[in-house]
């Protein structure tokens, strides 16, 4: 069982890390990773444009805001994946690779869940920071810029890496439309070979398991690090958020 | 598409009958794996909490690869990996018994055990070691000072993450659709296909998803305030 694996990966290693790249559309592993960068490089400044709505005093940007963040989050990535799979081609009119369209729902979905990460940093800091910014003469722009947000995004970092580690998990939901992505490319090992299933899905989930062991890894470490260093400065243990438990999220 | 028409959909027998079936899979799978995963964790939690160390790096490798393995990939190894090991005749009885369902339950609940074992493992540490030496000092044993003053407790604390838990579970249960489970998004994907209203039965799909996920919460916040109504009243 061992051996197959060994020449699975032998034979394989090529279209499970790029696909079938110089001949075809780059996918597997590669993509995998790319997409779940993008998305993350891309909902990351939404988030806190988000989180920053869903804090503000006025109606007209929290309400909008709080109601896509609770539909996203009440309904299946899956159902929203396979509606931007019929909208998006709809609303641009052109025939949009199914690269574009994962990117397109995982950019929605991960903004929703970030913005609520970056919520509850904020409130987290305590209104203190925020009137305190405020006396000194800041103006709520200036105060979110240089005091707010850079306290609370630093607080976010190890729960950002979080997310990361979810949004390669939730890649492989691009499965459905075709996203050549590393499920993708196993799946295509799979029908090649036909008769060695649970081999090609245990490397798959060897695969994954690894990298995003590794992040998780880092991630603790990193908010141990940031929890101590964040106790020895304020020496108010209380005051620091534990970004993971936010995250509950989880594909 | 000759405009929007939820009637053509609701109003069709068929397609109704469909979704009823749908929901009624979706619901199979969640409860099945629901229950499947508080029992597993339960268990999980027995052994964390027991004296004995040498099941903890177990139970901590089991929840590692659930937290960290794509739970579609989780569900495939199951279903086109496992199955096709299994002994001719387990394999033949599980094919006439709704295999797809059978897995989807077997690998969403392995999956959710993870979870719910770590959540009701930090809400059984956050209650202070000073109640079990008063439970102990009242002349319960240790299993009764844990039936009837950690556990209800600590299950109390890990109210509120089991809650998000139980909602993922039920939004995760459509993946079920990937390894040919009949629940509500393959019916959604079924009517789609023979009718071709696809923003209408999307649309229906959506909200019913939306209206169980919020059913499943209002019920979590009812039990929370039932368990603790002065810190629900905080909150």
């Amino acid at each position: 069982m061992i051996h197959d694996m060994i020449a699975i990966v032998r034979d394989y290693w090529l279209l499970l890390l790029i696909g079938q790249y110089p001949n075809g559309p780059l996918g597997g592993l590669a993509n995998t990773l790319i997409l779940s960068a993008l998305s993350i490089a891309l909902a990351f400044p939404i988030s806190i444009l988000f989180a920053m709505a869903r804090l503000s005093k006025s109606p007209l940007l929290r309400w909008p805001v709080t109601a896509l963040v609770y539909f996203t989050r009440g309904v299946p990535l899956l159902m929203l994946i396979l509606w931007s799979y019929f909208l998006v081609p709809l609303l641009t009119g052109a025939d949009v690779p199914s690269f574009v369209t994962m990117l397109t729902t995982l950019v929605v979905y991960q903004s929703a869940f970030l913005s609520e990460v970056v919520r509850a940093g904020i409130v987290a800091l305590g209104p203190g920071q925020m009137d305190a910014a405020r006396a000194l003469g800041h103006s709520y722009i200036g105060a979110m810029r240089y005091i707010i947000l850079p306290q609370a995004l630093y607080n976010m970092i190890p729960s950002i890496l979080s997310t990361f580690v979810s949004t390669i998990k939730d890649t492989t939901l691009g499965y459905v439309i075709n996203v050549p992505d590393l499920t993708f490319a196993a799946s295509q090992v799979n029908n090649q070979l036909l008769t060695q299933p649970f081999q090609v899905f245990l490397i798959l989930a060897i695969v994954y398991f690894a990298i995003c062991w590794t992040l998780t890894y880092f991630a603790n470490r990193l908010e141990r690090r940031i929890t101590r260093r964040r106790a020895g400065l304020l020496n108010v243990p209380a005051a620091v958020v534990t970004p993971s438990k936010i995250v509950s999220e989880q594909l | 598409m000759s405009g929007f028409d939820l009637s053509a959909i609701l109003g069709n027998p068929e397609y109704a009958a469909m979704l009823l079936h749908g929901i009624e899979m979706t619901f199979i799978i969640y409860a099945g794996s629901w229950s499947l995963a508080m029992a597993l964790a339960l268990l999980l939690l027995c052994v964390r909490l027991s004296p004995f160390r040498f099941g903890d790096p177990l139970v901590a490798a089991y929840v590692s690869y659930h937290r960290n393995v794509p739970t579609l990939v989780q569900l495939m190894l199951w279903y086109f990996g496992i199955f096709t090991l299994m002994p001719n005749g387990v394999a033949t009885w599980l094919a006439s018994h709704n295999a797809e369902a059978i897995f989807a339950v077997i690998g969403l609940g392995l999956c959710q055990a993870a979870y719910f074992s770590e959540d009701l493992r930090s809400g059984v540490r956050s209650v202070g070691p000073g109640q079990m030496e008063a439970a102990r000092a009242l002349g319960h044993g240790y299993v009764s000072a844990m039936r009837f003053v950690i556990m209800p407790q600590g299950v109390r604390n890990a109210l509120p993450p089991l809650i998000n838990h139980s909602v993922s579970l039920f939004k995760n249960s459509s993946l079920a659709v990937v390894i040919g489970a009949s629940e509500l998004t393959h019916a959604v994907k079924e009517i789609e296909n023979l009718s071709f209203r696809t923003f209408e039965i999307y649309l229906i799909g959506t909200v019913l998803y939306l209206f169980f996920s919020l059913v499943i919460m209002s019920i979590g916040a009812y039990l929370s305030m039932r368990a603790d109504p002065a810190r629900s009243a905080r909150a």
